[in-house]
């Protein structure tokens, strides 16, 4: 069987050129979480930074790694790794390129709740607004996703979408009447709307990492589900695959991920809308390969974007949300322009 | 003559359509409900009037004082919702037959973002740096939300072209523009003082406040010349809605036909927005609403124009007078109010039809 | 006689507010391959989908070796049975390997994701269906015959002694479908896998079904060999189709030969 043979060398050879694509990409996630720790309003020399990371002392150099750096790349690691894979996610379960995690209402929701937060209870701290913004983005998801399954049909990418921006719609009206009454709700949600990486500790790491690690987890047990839904749910159903059962954990791993992202950070936009589509030109589309290549691109991506904020306005920043909008936007359109969208 | 099912005929002279009884009754009954709201939005407020003395001012009588009311300030107002609220519903009807997609509206072309960052940008840049706080709000803002809007369309339609204007490739386009446009505004809510974010915040959301005859002109003029354009421009529509092969197949000239429709599209939103702000969710919400009432295939014009004007209305009305002494941005309500009944008409649609 | 491996017995289906097939009794015996026939919307391609669970019935159940199949695991059915939708899509990019290894599936878990049983299962299929060659091809860069060759490869490579085909040469010019309709065959008389599919062409169902199951409007109207099933007056009844039925000189199986208005004498 010479031929079954060719066949099988050529996927083997496929695998390692995938392997090894991971194993470039991961490099390039160590330079740009190393660049981060070391580039900023007081940039620290690579030296310094190994010094910081590995035996800290009191000098000002090692405070600002340990406090500031540090946590501030973490963060950018996880919430980039987080949004490559629920974009991945959200347009494979929609079968639509232009599905962005937010597309659920998760940002909105999560928004809606940090407004809510503010205008009645007076909240005011980074740590009350992650679990605020993740009970916003769980209900919200939640009832989008019970809206758009509503009727005998089940959750149809067409009825999620419209559902999505229904709901979208509803609390951005709400948000908006409230803001427009106080002045200092206002005040608060302007600043977390744009959406940053700086000013969060690892208390917040802390608080999101569970839950992001849940849906990663989630995430990679959907891959196989995902590939086989990706020929049609006749033809999944036909492999045996049970077609609601794998579109729910789907959205449980989304809306994990989407949502501990939100908490941590607010709403990022442009990283889950690219990232797989980054990703799907190197390794085609398998989800058990595209999942972990959408993580640590995201994570260059975020990384990369955050260390631009910090540059261009020196000594100040730009928030890593608005640095992600202009360089995410241009390179989109590029990606629409140069040729015809992937059909999923 | 043998008459096709489904397709009844009307033909006066050399006239000819297709009837059908659902297009007209839900514009007639839009119209009715309309009428309705702008009387009551006319005689309900701080100082109260019966309809008779709206009629009687109306008219011409009534003191000054009725006069100054019904004609300055809730009569120009009134009809600015109307005409704002028919301008949305229509733009919104047109992108989304051109686009063959529910989701889209104005935004897509660019139109709203870009007015917002305009308006936002004035708002904050005149506040922060300028001084000229006062002027840069009257004159300023509806021209930098024009231009704005605009810029950013000109800019969605240029970037979507490559050898023609592809549907597709265009609501793609749209979609990146109005990324960076919303992430540019809420960016510049950041640059200024807490109370000039909180004006453009209400900008932004889509305010009747204060609305008066020089707001509502443009938008008039704009409807009178763009509505007959989009009626006749308005049968090769249904063509649209298919495959560019098949529209060509079926003898559209697709190019030119889609490029005066986004352009109609793009102006009346334009001039809607610069006059009112982005009203949220009626561009979006109404042609997807007069298509499920109409039952038709693709969102009809005429009835997505009216009850986009009575989404406006009915809500300016709540906003104004609703909740006690405060007032609210009137995008505020239209939201609240048009998406629980588009979830209403996704969910009831889906009982029906699907198995 | 054998035992049917697949029954349906007084299945009622229907979309929505229709009531495709009402009532609907039918065998499929093992080692045979069936073909369902019958004119467009008769509810061939909806019993076909219910006999492979993809469409809950109504009413009645769909037994599979005697197990109602909507009460078994469907990743076990999945292991039996096969069913390829008749026109299924896939992702841009798929290579034909990655397509056929899909097939797979139902022998697959978390920690068992391409055991050597996988991969030899797939080359055969690659080789069986003379796709080896194309295994590096995306689906989109290959004919209409090829890409059909691929997705029965799939299903091939699934490993069930059942499979259910949905007018497996649609689209294809007459060449493609004998090519497919051999394969069929050779699945059948080199695998021995049982194959139920609904057909279009009358000539080409006659040629190389064991049997025949004529359906008009969702009710089975005659069934058995094609010889026994395939005359003037159930054309007639069926199809509403004037026609003469000749031996075929190849085969020697039934030849439909239709009238016509053109050709009408009377």
């Amino acid at each position: 069987m010479i031929q079954g043979v060719t066949a099988s060398t050529a996927l083997t050879e496929r695998r390692r050129r995938r392997v090894l694509g991971l194993v470039l990409l991961l490099l390039g996630v160590v330079a740009a979480s190393l660049a981060s720790i070391a580039i900023g309003s007081k940039s620290i020399p690579l030296d310094a930074v190994w010094h910081g990371l590995v035996a800290p002392g009191g000098s000002e150099n090692d405070i600002i790694v340990r406090a500031l750096r540090v946590p501030r790349t973490e963060l950018a690691l996880l919430v980039g790794a987080a949004l490559g894979i629920a974009g991945s996610l959200i347009q494979g379960h929609t079968r639509n390129p232009l599905a962005d995690p937010g597309l659920l209402g998760v940002s909105s929701g999560a928004a809606f709740a940090v407004v809510v937060g503010i205008f009645g209870f007076g909240l005011t701290s980074l740590y009350a607004y992650v679990w605020l913004a993740f009970l916003g983005a769980m209900v919200t998801t939640a009832l989008v996703f019970l809206l758009g399954s509503a009727g005998r049909g089940g959750p149809t990418p067409l009825t999620l979408a419209l559902a999505g921006a229904a709901v979208t719609a509803l609390m951005q009206g709400l948000i908006s009447a409230l803001v427009v009454l106080d002045q200092q709700s206002l005040d608060a949600y302007r600043f977390w709307r744009v959406g940053a990486v700086a000013g969060r500790d690892s208390v917040i790491i802390g608080q999101v990492l569970p839950f992001l690690l849940l849906g990663a987890v989630l995430a990679f047990a959907n891959a196989p589900g995902l590939n086989a839904l990706s020929l049609g749910e006749d033809v999944a159903r036909s492999i045996g695959q049970h077609v609601r059962r794998t579109r729910v954990l789907g959205i449980a791993a989304i809306t994990l991920l989407t949502g501990g992202a939100v908490a941590a950070c607010g709403p990022i936009a442009f990283v889950g809308l690219i990232v797989p589509h980054v990703a799907r030109a190197i390794t085609g589309p398998d989800y058990r390969w595209l999942l972990p290549y959408s993580a640590l691109i995201g994570m260059v991506l975020m990384l990369v974007s955050d260390i631009i904020g910090r540059v261009i306005a020196w000594p100040g920043e730009l928030q890593v949300g608005i640095v992600l909008a202009m360089i995410g936007a241009p390179v989109f359109i590029a990606i629409v322009r140069r040729r015809r969208l992937t059909r999923l | 003559m043998t008459a096709v099912a489904g397709r009844p005929g009307v033909r006066v002279g050399p006239f000819s359509w297709v009837f059908r009884p659902r297009l007209v009754l839900v514009p007639l009954l839009a119209a009715a409900l309309l009428v309705l709201v702008m009387a009551l939005n006319i005689r309900l407020g701080d100082f109260p009037m019966s309809v008779g003395d709206v009629l009687r001012t109306l008219v011409g009588g009534g003191d000054p004082t009725e006069q100054y009311i019904v004609f300055d300030l809730r009569l120009p107002r009134s009809l600015t919702g109307l005409l704002v609220g028919a301008a949305f519903g229509l733009a919104g009807a047109i992108t989304q037959a051109i686009s063959r997609n529910p989701l889209a509206s104005p935004d897509i072309l660019g139109v709203t973002p870009g007015a917002s960052a305009g308006a936002v940008g004035v708002v904050v840049l005149a506040g922060s740096y300028g001084g000229v706080a006062g002027l840069a709000s009257t004159i300023g803002l509806p021209l930098a939300a024009l231009a704005g809007g605009l810029i950013a369309a000109l800019l969605v339609y240029v970037l979507a072209w490559r050898r023609g204007v592809d549907s597709y490739r265009l609501v793609l386009v749209g979609i990146g523009v109005e990324a960076l446009m919303m992430n540019l505004t809420y960016w510049l809510l950041t640059l200024g003082d807490v109370t000039e974010a909180g004006r453009a915040m209400v900008w932004i959301t889509g305010s009747l406040n204060g609305r008066g005859w020089g707001d509502l002109v443009p938008v008039a003029v704009a409807l009178a010349v763009l509505v007959p354009v989009a009626l006749i421009g308005g049968h090769v529509l249904g063509a649209l809605q298919f495959d560019d092969d098949t529209v060509r197949n079926l003898g559209a000239r697709v190019e030119p036909a889609r490029a005066v429709l986004i352009l109609v599209a793009v102006v009346l939103a334009a001039v809607a927005t610069s006059a009112a702000g982005p009203v949220y969710f009626v561009a979006l919400a109404t042609p997807q609403i007069a298509l499920r009432l109409s039952g038709t295939a693709q969102p009809p014009l005429v009835a997505s124009a009216v009850l986009g004007a009575a989404l406006v209305s009915v809500s300016d009305l709540i906003a104004r007078v609703g909740f006690g002494g405060i007032e609210l941005p009137v995008g505020v309500v239209t939201s609240v109010l048009g998406a629980p009944y588009l979830m209403f008409l996704i969910i009831r649609r889906r009982r029906e039809v699907r198995a | 006689m054998s035992t049917a491996r697949l029954r349906a017995e007084s299945l009622r289906l229907g979309y929505g507010e229709t009531l495709v097939v009402d009532g609907l009794d039918l065998d499929v015996v093992g080692g045979t391959v069936t073909a369902v026939i019958g004119p467009n919307g008769c509810g061939k391609s909806t019993l076909l989908r219910a006999m492979g669970r993809l469409l809950t019935p109504r009413g009645g159940h769909v037994l599979l070796d005697g197990k109602r199949i909507d009460k078994t695991p469907t990743r076990e059915v999945a292991k039996v049975l096969g069913v390829l939708p008749q026109t299924p899509q896939a992702p841009e990019g798929l290579t034909v390997a990655d397509l056929v290894a899909r097939g797979r599936h139902p022998h697959q878990s978390w920690y068992r994701q391409w055991s050597s049983d996988d991969e030899q299962a797939v080359a055969e299929a690659l080789a069986m269906t003379g796709m080896s060659e194309f295994a590096e091809r995306t689906l989109d860069q290959l004919s209409g015959g090829q890409r059909q060759r691929a997705w029965i490869s799939m299903a091939l490579a699934q490993g069930t002694e059942l499979l259910l085909l949905d007018e497996p040469t649609t689209y294809l010019d007459l060449a493609h479908q004998v090519d497919v309709l051999d394969l069929v065959h050779r699945l059948h008389s080199e695998l021995g896998r049982t194959v139920v599919m609904v057909l279009h062409d009358l000539n080409l169902a006659a040629r190389y079904a064991d049997r025949l199951v004529a359906l008009r409007d969702g009710r089975v109207v005659a069934q058995g060999e094609p010889g026994e099933v395939l005359t003037e007056s159930l054309l007639r009844e069926v199809f509403d189709l004037e026609a003469k039925v000749i031996a075929d000189p190849v085969a020697g199986t039934p030849l439909v030969v239709p009238v016509g208005s053109r050709h009408r004498t009377s």
